[in-house]
C-alpha cells in the first residue's frame, strides 16, 4: 500500500523509533522485548525501511522543529496517511494529533489521529506522577502509567477509539493503525502496549 | 465509548525515582541552554532547546564579576517559566538545601546543585531524596557521580570547566566516567566490593552500574561547549545530551548558534550536517585556557 516501500515480510516486523530527540533507547529495548527488530529513524530513507514507527517521549517543540528542518514531516505524513502503524508516547502523542490546543508558534504535527491535545495538561514536573491505568484491549490488569509533564486529549473525532482515561481525561487513543498514550510504558518493564503495537504492525504487513 | 471503559481507581504518586529519572530520559539527544532573561529563553526555545537553565549571570560573567554567586531572584526565574513551555531548570548552591526548597516552591522542573555557584557547605551536598523536584549534579569522575546518585540525583552531567568556552575539561571528565564504567564491567563480584570502597560509593549502585554498563541515570555533558562540533564531540564520546552555558549568549549571533548546536547534537555522527551547522555562525565566545586560571577559579574542584 505504501508508496515508499513495503520491505517487511514474514513474522518479524521491523519497527523504527524516531530518533530526533527523546527517550529512544527505552523504546528500542521495549520493542526488542516484543520480538520486533527495532532501529532508529532520523532520515527519510531510514523511514522507508520500517514497517511501523514509534514517536518517543521528548520535547514536542524540539521534535517538531527538527522534523521540519530535516525534511521528515512530509515523509512522515505520507507514511501515516498510507496506513503505516505508528505509536506515539507523550510528545509522540502530540506529534500525532491533528490539532494542538496551545501550540508554540510554528509548531507542526504529523497528524494521523483526529484529536485535539493539550500540552503539559497534567502540570509541570512537580505534578508528574505514576498511576495504574486500565487500557481497553490490553489484558492482564492495569498498566503502570508514568506521566511526565504529560498531555491529555481534549477532544476526539468520531473515528477515534478511546482506550483509557485517567482522572476524567482521555490518555490513550487509537484511530486505525495509529496509537497514542499520554504516558510512557517504555519507562517500565511492562511491555504489553509495545506488544500490542508490534502485533498491529505484524497484522498491517506494511 | 467512554461508558464501556474500565475505571481506574488507584491514586497517583508524585516525585518517584521513576518520574524524576524519567524526566531526564525525555531530554536525551537535546541541548539545555543557560538563559538570563525571558527573551533569551524564547530564543533558546525557538532554536529547539529541550530545556533552559534560568540564572542571573552566565558562568563567563560570574568569573568576570567575582564575589559570591547565589541562587537567582525568584521574579527572574518566574519570568522565564512564564515565557516558555519547555522545562525550566535553576541552580542552587552545593549544600544549600534552602535555596533548593525555594526553587521547588517556585515550580522549576529540575534543580542543578551546581559548582558554578559558590558552595554553601564544604562537607555535605543536599539530600536530594527529600525533594519532589528532581536534581541534576556535576561530576568529574565515576565515584563523584555515584555519590550524587546515592544522595538522590536523577541526572548527572560531566562538570567540565564552565564559562571558559574550552571543551578540554568536559572531555576529560566524560572520558574518565566512561573509562571507569568500562573498567567496572570487567570486574567479577568479588572485585566489586573493593571497587565500591575505592570509588567511595555504595556497593549496590556500583553493582548496578557494572551490570548495566552505564549510569542508572541520564548522563549529559557540560562546561565549555561553544560550537556545534564541540556538542557533537561530547555526544560521540558518550554524552546523552549537552548543556551549553555561556557558549550561546556570549557569542556574536546567539539565535543562529543555538539552532546550529541543536542540529549538531541530533546528527552528532554526520560530519556533513555538522559542517553545514558550523557555517557563518559569527564569532564564538572568547575562550579561556584552563591552565591560566588560578586554582581557586577551577569550578570543577568544587564538590566532592
Amino acid at each position: 500500500m505504501s508508496p515508499l516501500s513495503s520491505p517487511v515480510t514474514g513474522a518479524t516486523p521491523v519497527i523504527g523509533v524516531l530518533a530526533l530527540q527523546g527517550d529512544v533507547r527505552e523504546h528500542l529495548a521495549a520493542l526488542a522485548a516484543t520480538d520486533a527488530v527495532a532501529r532508529t529513524v532520523r532520515r527519510p530513507e531510514e523511514l522507508a525501511e520500517v514497517g511501523g514507527l514509534v514517536i518517543p517521549g521528548g520535547e514536542s517543540t524540539t521534535m517538531s522543529k527538527l522534523a521540519a528542518l530535516f525534511g521528515m514531516l512530509e515523509p512522515l505524513r505520507a507514511r501515516v496517511r498510507a496506513g503505516m502503524p505508528v505509536y506515539g508516547t507523550c510528545a509522540g502523542m502530540i506529534m500525532l494529533a491533528e490539532k494542538i490546543l496551545d501550540p508554540r508558534s510554528g509548531q507542526e504535527t504529523v497528524g494521523g489521529i483526529d484529536m485535539i491535545v493539550r500540552r503539559n495538561a497534567f502540570g509541570r514536573q512537580n505534578e508528574s506522577f505514576e498511576a495504574a491505568v486500565e487500557v481497553a484491549g490490553v489484558e492482564g490488569g492495569p498498566v503502570e502509567g508514568v506521566f511526565i509533564r504529560a498531555p491529555w486529549v481534549e477532544s476526539v473525532g468520531a473515528e477515534v477509539q478511546v482506550l483509557a482515561e485517567y482522572g476524567g481525561h482521555v490518555v490513550a487513543v487509537r484511530q486505525g493503525n495509529a496509537l497514542a498514550t499520554s504516558f510512557h510504558p517504555e519507562l517500565t518493564g511492562d511491555h504489553r502496549l509495545h506488544r500490542y503495537f508490534t502485533d498491529l504492525v505484524r497484522e498491517a504487513g506494511t | 465509548m467512554s461508558t464501556t471503559l474500565p475505571t481506574t481507581t488507584q491514586s497517583a504518586e508524585t516525585g518517584t525515582a521513576r518520574v524524576k529519572r524519567g524526566m531526564a530520559e525525555q531530554l536525551k539527544g537535546g541541548v539545555i541552554m543557560d538563559v538570563v532573561t525571558p527573551d533569551q529563553a524564547k530564543i533558546a526555545e525557538d532554536a529547539g532547546a529541550v530545556a533552559v537553565m534560568a540564572l542571573e549571570r552566565v558562568p563567563a560573567d560570574i568569573r568576570k564579576d567575582g564575589g559570591v554567586a547565589r541562587m537567582s531572584d525568584p521574579d527572574m526565574i518566574e519570568g522565564i517559566i512564564e515565557a516558555v513551555s519547555i522545562p525550566v531548570m535553576a541552580k542552587s548552591r552545593i549544600g544549600h538545601f534552602v535555596e533548593a526548597q525555594v526553587l521547588q516552591s517556585l515550580g522549576v522542573d529540575y534543580i542543578d546543585e551546581s559548582e558554578v555557584l559558590t558552595p554553601a557547605d564544604e562537607v555535605n551536598h543536599s539530600d536530594k531524596w527529600a525533594f519532589t523536584t528532581p536534581f541534576v549534579c556535576g561530576a568529574t569522575n565515576l565515584g563523584e557521580a555515584l555519590r550524587r546518585i546515592a544522595e538522590g540525583a536523577a541526572m548527572i552531567r560531566s562538570k567540565g570547566e564552565a564559562g571558559t568556552g574550552n571543551v578540554v575539561e568536559a572531555v576529560r571528565h566524560l572520558r574518565q566516567i566512561k573509562n571507569e564504567i568500562a573498567r567496572l564491567r570487567g570486574f567479577d563480584n568479588n572485585e566489586l566490593y573493593a571497587a565500591a570502597k575505592e570509588l567511595r560509593a555504595p556497593y549496590e549502585i556500583v553493582k548496578e552500574v557494572a551490570a548495566l554498563g552505564k549510569l542508572p541515570v541520564v548522563l549529559f555533558s557540560a562546561g565549555g561547549v561553544a560550537t556545534p562540533a564541540d556538542a557533537a564531540l561530547m555526544r560521540q564520546l558518550g554524552a546523552e545530551g549537552v548543556f551549553v552555558g555561556s557558549g550561546i549568549f556570549k557569542s556574536g549571533d546567539p539565535a543562529r548558534r543555538a539552532a546550529a548546536i541543536v542540529k549538531a547534537t541530533t546528527f552528532y555522527d554526520d560530519p556533513k550536517i555538522i559542517a553545514d551547522a558550523s557555517r557563518n555562525l559569527g564569532e564564538a565566545m572568547v575562550g579561556i585556557n584552563i591552565d591560566t586560571l588560578p586554582e581557586s577559579e577551577h569550578y570543577a574542584k568544587r564538590g566532592w
